[in-house]
């Protein structure tokens, strides 16, 4: 499987985003999936989709961004991460 | 992991059981003891209240107590820092995930901001603490600044 993008996103685009970028991407690893993360803001999501495979965010996106999404707090929270990884993983390998 | 997290709060930023109905005096009462401590400018309280206005940081956690983690852009920052209030009745914050959704907060973690690898190193250790319905627990019960200690030393 090629390398994937990753957006993470989240209100300033430098705190929460961090947070959850590190544990995806650890986890990821763990499950045989390279990831390359980028991260911003979430309302400068549409500027930033060039060739990203998908789209996760702490907080609510912009409607029809044409690229796959999952808003989750389960990264901050601890609550229901193993079913989060699991759609990013089903994501990821489509 | 959490056993770091009493380095990067304040004693002096450390307010236990107020007694308020609004999300905004708690921020205020929060950044006027991080302000006094020299760690953020006059600006940061309103740049707080107007970031959690559009960008809330209500975390519904699915325990007793939710938790709430307000911060703001770095500009309004001196140096990285944490205030710590535990509530006596819990004030509403809107749910990070959905700015419609109201959550009813017990505890709040107010962050300064401005250094990339003191922040990440502060948010996952208050992550791994919010994790711990025991250390929730223990920081509610928490009557000085040494119970609070014991949680998070």
């Amino acid at each position: 499987m090629s390398k994937k993008t990753v957006l993470f996103a989240c209100g300033t685009g430098i705190a929460t985003s961090t947070v959850v970028a590190n544990a995806v991407t650890e986890a990821m690893k763990e499950r045989g999936i390279t990831i390359d993360s980028r991260q911003c803001k979430a309302t400068e999501v549409r500027s930033e989709l060039n060739g990203v495979d998908l789209i996760v965010s702490t907080t609510q996106l912009p409607s029809d961004l044409g690229v796959p999404s999952i808003v989750t707090l389960a990264f901050l929270t601890g609550m229901g991460k193993a079913e989060a990884l699991d759609k990013i993983e089903a994501e990821l390998r489509k | 992991m959490a056993e770091a997290l009493m380095n990067h709060i304040d004693p002096e930023a450390i307010v236990l059981g107020v007694d308020t109905d609004s999300r905004e005096a708690v921020i205020r009462l929060l950044a006027g003891k991080l302000k006094d401590a020299g760690y953020v400018k006059d600006s940061f309280a309103d740049a707080v209240l107007a970031r959690e206005a559009t960008m809330p940081t209500g975390l519904p956690l699915g325990h007793a107590v939710n938790v709430a983690v307000p911060h703001t852009d770095p500009e309004h920052v001196v140096k990285p820092g944490i205030a710590l209030a535990t509530l006596k009745k819990p004030v509403t914050f809107a749910n990070m995930e959905d700015p419609d959704e109201a959550v009813e907060v017990g505890l709040v973690f107010l962050m300064a901001l401005n250094d990339k690898d003191r922040q990440i190193e502060m948010l996952q250790e208050i992550m791994a603490t919010i994790q711990s319905e025991e250390a929730i627990s223990g920081l509610m019960k928490a009557s000085s600044l040494d119970d609070v200690a014991a949680v998070l030393k």
